[in-house]
């Protein structure tokens, strides 16, 4: 090994940082004689970076000599890096050393394009073929496609893979032209669909053969960087609600735009903040879709096209539908109290659960674990507010930012007796 | 007074046996002690002697009694470091026994709300050390070492015997001064042989040379995923409290200064290049 290895894993972990998806979800495989590791369903999280993001799988570029020229990556052919490449031992030496000491939980494997993607994929796939069968790895693997593939390199990918995903890059077809004119919005979808109908026709063979090769069992994820172009947050999450919809994706994952390269179609670097919040809402967003029964519409519309950045999107929508509010927690079904902001789906199923045995009031609610610090604004027990809060439905909006500047910890302004007056 | 102080061993097989002899003798527990403590108590002692046959009737009738759920949350809150545990899982047997399966359920009695709790806790650690324990290669066998807050050594075994079944594994407790050991072999479906043994003193010992390079490798690795842009040690702390770090390879940098020797940027421990956050 020594320093080469040091090196090459140096530059090609950091050539993959920016790839935001780092999960070990999806599926659950026990240890099988004569393979190494085991999968949990729920995931598993090694550590932390020290921005406070997941790692759980050695997430690395298998090389990042690109032929493409994507004008924000790093690793465009244009921009003057140290470029290395594993060869398919070295990375499967690596894996298989990290896996026994419970540094990682499998292999993320994504690469730059090497001449071209079938090349790529082959290379790639050549590489999968070898951990899994001479080192008998049974642990996680996420592969990335690489658009514009052959679709029989895609479907042997998808039987090594545990999880595919190919990267949507940007939200929209003019932005991807704009900024990578050799990756087209076909390909990529393309390529989607066909991993869509793989594991739906797995899923089918399954049902009749127990021993049909699984394709990509924990399905397949995309991301998209956000802030560089100039679309909407109402564009974005209705092509994420798409993509939920129609592609059937198990997660889809938002990058706020970091400057790392500068070019002619990309914001000024100098004086670009990274929209971090942003991302953040998003996400929030995104949640709000995949477990809160949401639409995309009801969060964000024409006329405010994009998210408060004072307020979450729940209670955003909560403050502009007083007609929903308050909701009686003995009477209201799942869907009503999801609703609520501050009301999960743990607690919703909680608070169903609880009052099967009797009525309900608030010091019940705190006990069940249901935080009141939103929820209390927007629930009634019994018919009855909670004890001693009065609010009135126009001061809920400042008393909500408040709460969440608090747990941002954003600086406030200080209180002024004569409010409005300085404006 | 009308309670004693019970003197056992500690394990669950002598809780288990204190749990019949207050039932058979019609004695009630204030206080439970190991019985090489040696602080006296004002209460009238009993000794319990560990009698693993009857331990295991003790726990089959229980589980008739308190219904699998009722059981398994007994057992599991043995493991946690509840303070006063073993007479609040006696007010939870004493609850299960009057009402009958589904104990677990109850909790608005005060105890089962406070031993639910404390499992919860329990699992969270373990999933927690599911993926922060760090092994190093001593000479092919894999050895580790945590300081949990609860006795989660039970949980890891089941997670480590099935990943790494085809391995040799030490992995210490501690706090609990115990050592798991896994041998692989034909036996448990495959999954080779394990015991938990009670043990003081033990220490991992220092990296070879490969395991040296490896934990290098680790550690480059780590601190070349963090984006000096997006620095957020507060989210990094509440995913990872900081009672686990030091027990973790990529928070561990050699004192020499042999370390890396590719000549990046300054970067401090805990893997970034020091940087304040942008400002809004």
């Amino acid at each position: 090994m020594g320093l080469e290895l040091m090196e090459k894993l140096t530059i090609l972990a950091d050539a993959a940082k920016y790839d935001v998806a780092c999960t070990s979800s999806g599926v659950n495989r026990r240890h099988r004689a004569g393979k190494v590791g085991s999968a949990v369903s729920y995931g598993c999280c090694h550590t932390f970076t020290a921005d406070g993001r997941c790692v759980s799988l050695l997430k690395v570029l298998l090389s990042n000599a690109c032929a493409y020229d994507c004008a924000y990556c790093v690793n465009r052919r244009s921009n003057d890096v140290p470029r290395a490449s594993f060869t398919p031992r070295e990375l499967c030496e690596l894996t298989m050393n990290f896996y026994r000491r419970n540094y990682i939980e499998g292999l993320f494997l994504s690469s730059a394009v090497l001449g071209s993607p079938d090349r790529t994929m082959e290379l790639m796939i050549q590489t999968l073929r070898l951990l899994r069968e001479e080192y008998r790895f049974n642990g996680y693997i996420h592969a990335k496609a690489i658009p514009g593939a052959d679709p029989a390199l895609v479907h042997a990918m998808g039987l090594l893979a545990d999880r595919m995903s190919v990267n949507i890059e940007l939200p929209s077809e003019r932005s991807l032209n704009l900024l990578c004119p050799e990756k087209g919005r076909r390909p990529i979808l393309g390529n989607m669909a066909q991993i869509r109908d793989g594991i739906a026709e797995n899923r089918r063979d399954l049902a009749l053969y127990r021993h049909t090769p699984r394709f990509a069992p924990a399905g397949q994820s995309t991301q998209m960087i956000v802030g560089a172009t100039p679309e909407s947050d109402l564009h974005i999450l209705r092509l994420t609600q798409g993509l939920y919809r129609r592609y059937g994706l198990k997660r889809v994952f938002f990058s706020a735009y970091l400057p790392v390269v500068s070019g002619p179609n990309l914001p000024v670097p100098q004086t670009f903040q990274p929209p971090l919040l942003r991302e953040h809402r998003l996400y929030q967003a995104d949640w709000l879709l995949r477990f809160y029964h949401f639409d995309a519409e009801e969060l964000l519309d024409e006329a405010s096209p994009n998210f408060d950045p004072l307020l979450d999107p729940k209670c955003c929508w909560a403050l502009s539908h007083p007609e929903f509010f308050p909701v009686e927690v003995d009477r209201a079904d799942l869907e009503t109290l999801l609703r609520v902001p501050g009301v999960g789906p743990t607690s919703a199923r909680r608070i169903l659960m609880a009052r099967r045995y009797g009525a309900l009031d608030f010091s019940q609610l705190k006990k069940l674990g249901v935080v009141l610090k939103r929820a209390q604004y927007f629930l009634l027990c019994g018919g009855k507010r909670p004890p001693g809060l009065k609010v009135k439905w126009e001061s809920l909006g400042p008393r909500l930012a408040a709460l969440e500047a608090g747990e941002r910890r954003v600086p406030m302004d200080q209180l002024s007796l004569f409010a409005g007056e300085g404006a | 007074m009308d309670g004693f102080c019970y003197r056992y061993d500690g394990t669950f097989a002598g809780f288990l046996c204190c749990a019949r002899d207050i039932y058979q003798y019609k004695e009630p527990a204030n206080l439970f002690l190991p019985q090489d403590d040696p602080r006296p108590s004002l209460y009238g002692e009993r000794w319990v002697e560990t009698d693993e046959d009857l331990a295991r009737r003790v726990y089959r009738r229980l589980t008739r009694r308190l219904g699998q759920g009722g059981m398994d949350l007994v057992t599991q809150g043995f493991l946690t470091c509840l303070d006063h545990r073993e007479r609040r899982l006696l007010a939870v047997i004493d609850l299960g026994l009057r009402t009958g399966p589904g104990v677990e359920r109850r909790l608005g009695d005060e105890q089962v709300l406070q031993v639910s709790k404390a499992v919860r806790n329990l699992q969270r650690e373990a999933d927690h050390l599911f993926g922060f324990v760090r092994f190093a290669d001593c000479g092919g066998v894999l050895v580790g070492s945590v300081a949990p807050k609860n006795q989660v050594l039970p949980l890891l075994r089941v997670h480590f015997c099935d990943r790494l079944a085809n391995e040799r594994f030490a992995l210490y407790d501690r706090t609990h001064c115990q050592l798991l050991l896994h041998q692989p072999g034909p036996e448990n479906g495959g999954k080779g042989r394990w015991v938990i043994l009670e043990a003081r003193d033990f220490t991992v010992p220092p990296p070879g040379a490969e395991e040296r390079a490896y934990q290098d490798l680790w550690r480059r690795f780590y601190d070349t995923l963090a984006i000096p842009d997006r620095y957020n040690p507060r989210c990094r702390q509440s995913h990872m409290p900081k009672r686990f770090w030091g027990d973790m390879t990529e928070f561990q940098h050699p004192a020499s200064g042999g370390e890396g020797s590719a000549g990046r940027g300054p970067t401090g421990p805990g893997g970034l290049a020091r940087r304040e956050p942008p400002s809004p």
